[in-house]
């Protein structure tokens, strides 16, 4: 326990790299950044090799990629404005769609783990929820302008069809269908500065956050009826902040990734480091501590993404500054 | 492979989770941060607050035919470096209301992400007091993304470009160039502080 050994450097990108996402099987890794390509990285042997690049999908930056939870479409958002989808077919992927709507950047999108909705948001300051009908049309369902300044990411919580999203307005907030509108359901507002990023466990009942206040937060669903007394009007569940990592990071923290195999939390970070903290063994529940279990400081430049591989136990992926993408085993 | 590091060596504190904060420079930025130990001599290599001021005293005003240093937007001693790589740049606009400050930030930044090596840490701020929207515009300025996508916008990067003629060629005639009113991509509160 404790080390986290970088395993491979994968070379492509030109300059900043924005995001990683693994595919659901976990046997692909898709990459994205200012070179306004999209890389997705396989196997080979004991390499890992790109095995597909696509430059053709938009005009900007691609800030973020996600793949659908079924595995069959990837999502890249980019500054150019547009959600591109793509899907695998015949030996290529081929974008099917491009979503339009937002006044400008795209920042980041998700999908619904049912795959029924579909959410991006962008400097425009929204957030969109799409649905998602069954011959692959999308079909805006809600523009949500709850948000005061650029929305950064969006995240859906596991199990639920519950959006969250984090924000420069330095705050979390939640969204639930009621009926045929979206309306917001959370309101998170501890964090001093931008909020970058956001991940939920992997039973979802508890959320980590990033931010450029140099903290890690965590928070904790409590759903109607709760045990401790925690009070949820209109029976909505409340969530609470039960933890917060200060001190540990030096600059702001970009990126978060909650593993659902092990527990562990990664955080992707502008001091050039990737920090790996655990849940203490003797941890109370309802005031959980978290140590720091391990950092790595292979990148050269800020860190801006980091991902658990949702099948292998401990393989994490990173994105940074320094134009590469690097795979990692916390041992 | 390459560079794995290791340490397990955590801070074990039960309840506050706190740690003291390593090396940040957001914690040294105060105007009283003395300039001593934060010099290195230029010739091994190595910047110091000397030669960052250098790279920076020549951009142009983006509305003046003059450099920040004439307009006192600039001097040496707000120019700090710290642990080697981490460059601080507080300037302060000439007004409280000046509308071009942001511009002026980004111009700062973009010269000193475009000649010091990638590894350096740059941030740039406004000195304190001295605008009236210093908070919004230093949030901005120390936004990547922000700055990432001000300088895919063609409008805003020519003017950036204008600040930073004098590299090329200091001789070129500064011409406004029509549309540098309100940046797109790094909107917000720019056009709030327009006098």
């Amino acid at each position: 326990m404790g080390r986290l050994e970088g395993s491979h450097i994968l070379h492509g990108h030109k300059g900043r790299v924005w995001n990683v996402a693994w595919h659901p099987e976990g046997h692909l890794l898709a990459s994205c950044g200012e070179d306004k390509t999209i890389r997705i990285w396989g196997r080979d042997g004991q390499k890992w090799v790109c095995k597909t690049c696509l430059s053709d999908g938009h005009s900007r930056t691609i800030r973020a990629v996600s793949w659908s939870a079924c595995g069959k479409f990837l999502a890249s958002a980019s500054f150019d404005g547009t959600t591109s989808v793509w899907t695998y077919t015949k030996g290529d992927y081929d974008c099917i769609m491009s979503l339009e709507g937002h006044e400008n950047e795209v920042k980041s999108s998700a999908w619904s783990h049912s795959g029924q909705y579909f959410a991006t948001c962008g400097r425009d300051k929204t957030v969109w929820v799409w649905e998602v009908a069954e011959d692959n049309e999308y079909e805006c369902a809600a523009v949500l302008f709850n948000h005061a300044q650029d929305v950064k990411k969006v995240a859906w919580q596991p199990g639920r069809d519950i959006l969250a999203s984090c924000s420069y307005d330095d705050s979390i907030k939640m969204f639930r269908e009621d009926g045929t509108e979206w309306v917001q359901c959370a309101n998170l507002t501890s964090h001093t500065s931008t909020v970058w990023s956001i991940a939920f466990n992997g039973s979802g009942d508890r959320m980590a956050s990033s931010s450029d206040d140099l903290t890690v937060k965590i928070w904790q669903e409590y759903p109607p009826g709760n045990a401790q007394g925690i009070e949820t009007p209109d029976n909505i569940p409340a969530w609470k902040c039960v933890c917060t990592l200060s001190g540990y990071h030096s600059r702001t923290v970009y990126d978060i990734s909650w593993c659902p195999l092990s527990g562990r939390i990664a955080t992707a970070c502008g001091d050039d480091k990737i920090r790996v903290f655990q849940e203490s063994p003797e941890s109370d529940h309802d005031a959980p501590t978290f140590e720091l279990e391990g950092t790595a400081d292979g990148h050269t430049q800020d860190v801006n993404a980091v991902a658990w591989n949702p099948k292998e136990v401990g393989l994490l992926a990173s994105a940074s500054d320094d134009g590469t993408v690097r795979l990692w085993c916390a041992k | 492979m390459s560079c794995a590091c290791a340490c397990a060596s955590g801070p074990s504190t039960e309840n506050s989770q706190e740690v003291p904060a390593r090396g940040c420079c957001q914690d040294e930025i105060k105007p009283s941060a003395t300039k001593s130990g934060c010099c290195q001599d230029n010739s091994d290599g190595k910047f110091d607050s000397k030669g960052i001021y250098e790279l920076i005293r020549n951009i142009m005003d983006p509305e003046h035919p003059l450099t920040l240093e004439a307009l006192n937007v600039v001097n040496e001693a707000d120019v700090k470096v710290y642990n080697e790589r981490e460059v601080m740049v507080l300037f302060t606009p000439t007004i409280p209301h000046c509308s071009m400050a942001t511009m002026i930030g980004l111009a700062i930044r973009v010269r000193l992400l475009r000649t010091l090596p990638p590894t350096f840490k740059v941030t740039v701020r406004i000195s304190p007091g001295t605008h009236v929207s210093e908070h919004p515009i230093n949030k901005q300025l120390a936004d990547k993304e922000r700055v990432a996508a001000a300088m895919e916008n063609r409008n805003l990067l020519a003017v950036i470009e204008q600040c930073l003629t004098f590299e090329e060629d200091s001789d070129v005639h500064y011409d406004k160039p029509a549309s540098c009113g309100n940046p797109d991509g790094i909107s917000a509160t720019t056009s709030n502080s327009v006098s």
